[in-house]
């Protein structure tokens, strides 16, 4: 633990007075939603409710429900999806995103559309979401480390925010670059990670139905942690792929850089399909830990393409998936 | 160090020693392990075993730079097997959860996942060290050997390690900190030799 001196504050970070009192009405909202969240959350979690780590409770959202959802899974609680969550930025820990993520700062919030495109764009994201009704999608979430949840997301396809943002026909891949401040993001330093967080999809990925631009969670808004106020979710890739707390997405003929890739190229790929038939060099992948469940009860066998292989799997007919992994 | 204070430290140390064990039962009885608790008890098991381990090889570079501390030397068995308690726990752990019993999966484990492969190593290194603790075996194997033989455990801690490393993702840089302590301990052994070798040939009168 280190324990330095804070450095002096600059008068051009001093909170605007609006925003300060804005600021202080959402914490009293939080706090008495806290309450109300808490409440609703099962009573097999009754000592995690009485720690200091309330649920916390977002904007509601008008959802629509999704023929996309998923069915026939049980749900993780949403107080596991709020507080076991891998986001370098905010610490390593898996419980460190939900006790730091405070700080991010999710309004103002736009999303730069740059590259191969008819003309640049900015969107804002309350523009954002409004721009299509949002779905209530259940997905299996499957991360390389080889634990899973099953999270009622909300937005819609990623393909009709294409549609708005018209790529040229040039354009092959999306990349995504996540918010970087490491004035905010202080735990950045923890690991060796070049930031801003990068990821990309192929294009016909992208427009995949399934692809979903998210921006909420069991009806209400994306708390901080889980990649607040809109990200991109790829149920049938390693949860890596779907980039938290989006900024920037970027149009282009080639393949772009991907963060993991970066670190490690041969342990995570561009594709990154879940598929138990090729492992990670360093662990195997055909089975995975499902998160919530007692721990005699959480094994389970690793689906192909996290069991979505009827949405997606024509997307790589053809494709050596061991090559390509 | 008087009887009355010996006991009250064992008894505290056995304490402390078996506190994560009850937690884990505990937390594993009324499904309280947080939400991936496979995780949380290889996670916890694995950092006591290494934690001990180091603690035992703080013993002698403590008892040597303040002879004072000589009594330490009454913990290390211990610490030791306690490290050993936690290590086959994890290893249980590793069978029973992640492997789901299947021989098959650990054979293909073993022989490609090299961070298994050094955790299976550091345990067998562990297994000769916790079998020759007692006195019985001190007095059959003779104090020279006894002390060859157990050199093993830096070995033993070094796979250790590099099973932590190994682990986790690339670019976390958890393990770094266990590693510094460990090459501080294990570096002092040669050092605190020269140091005090130095010491005593200068002390000599020509």
């Amino acid at each position: 633990m280190l324990i330095g001196k804070p450095p002096d504050i600059p008068s051009s970070e001093i909170t605007p007075r609006g925003e300060y009192f804005s600021y202080l009405s959402r914490r009293r909202f939080l706090k008495g939603a806290a309450v109300a969240g808490a409440a609703a959350v099962g009573t097999a979690r009754l000592a995690q409710i009485a720690s200091p780590r309330a649920v916390f409770a977002e904007t509601k959202l008008q959802t629509v429900p999704s023929p996309l959802t998923t069915t026939g899974e049980q749900l993780t609680t949403l107080a596991d999806i709020t507080h076991y969550n891998n986001f370098y930025e905010f610490g390593v820990d898996k419980g460190d995103p939900s006790k730091n993520a405070g700080v991010l700062p999710t309004r103002p919030w736009t999303v730069k559309v740059e590259g191969l495109v008819a003309k640049p764009l900015t969107f804002d994201i309350d523009a954002l979401l409004k721009l299509r009704p949002l779905e209530d999608r259940v997905y299996r979430h499957r991360c390389v480390e080889a634990w899973s949840m099953v999270i009622p997301w909300v937005g819609y396809s990623l393909s009709e925010f294409i549609k708005e943002c018209q790529p040229l026909s040039t354009a092959n891949y999306v990349q995504f670059l996540s918010y970087y401040d490491r004035h905010v993001e202080k735990w950045s330093g923890e690991s060796t990670i070049f930031w801003p967080y990068s990821e990309g999809l192929r294009m016909d990925e992208a427009m995949n139905p399934l692809t979903l631009l998210t921006f909420g969670l069991y009806g209400e808004t994306l708390p901080n942690q889980d990649g607040a106020p809109v990200r991109v979710v790829i149920p049938w890739k390693y949860g890596f792929k779907s980039a938290k707390s989006i900024v920037t997405v970027r149009f282009a003929a080639k393949e772009p850089h991907t963060t993991w890739n970066d670190m490690a190229p041969t342990e995570y790929g561009f594709y990154s399909n879940v598929n138990p038939n090729v492992d990670h060099p360093r662990w195997s992948q055909k089975t995975e830990r499902r998160i919530g469940l007692p721990f005699y009860e959480q094994r389970r066998t690793t689906l192909m393409f996290n069991g979505y292989a009827d949405q997606v799997a024509s997307l790589y007919t053809g494709m050596d998936l061991r090559k390509h992994f | 160090m008087n009887r009355t204070t010996l006991v009250v430290l064992k008894i505290l140390t056995w304490t402390a020693c078996l506190w994560l064990a009850a937690r884990l039962v505990w937390g594993a009885v009324t499904n309280n392990l947080g939400p991936d608790p496979t995780a949380r008890i290889a996670f916890s098991t694995g950092l006591a075993t290494l934690y001990l381990l180091t603690l035992t090889l703080a013993v002698t570079p403590l008892r040597r730079i303040w002879p004072r501390l000589g009594w330490l030397i009454k913990f290390r068995r211990l610490l030791g097997l306690f490290a050993f308690f936690y290590a086959t726990l994890h290893m249980l752990t590793y069978v029973a959860l992640y492997s789901g019993f299947s021989l098959a999966a650990m054979e293909s484990d073993i022989a490609r996942r090299r961070f298994i492969t050094m955790g299976v190593a550091a345990y067998i290194l562990l297994v000769p060290l916790a079998l020759t603790s007692t006195t019985w075996a001190i007095r059959k194997l003779g104090g020279r050997n006894w002390n060859r033989l157990h050199k093993l455990v830096y070995v033993a801690v070094i796979c250790g390690v590099i099973h932590y490393w190994w682990q986790v993702k690339t670019g976390v840089l958890k393990p770094l900190d266990i590693t510094i302590v460990v090459a501080v301990l294990l570096l002092a052994r040669p050092v605190i030799n020269l140091v005090q070798r130095r010491r005593s040939r200068s002390s000599v009168p020509a």
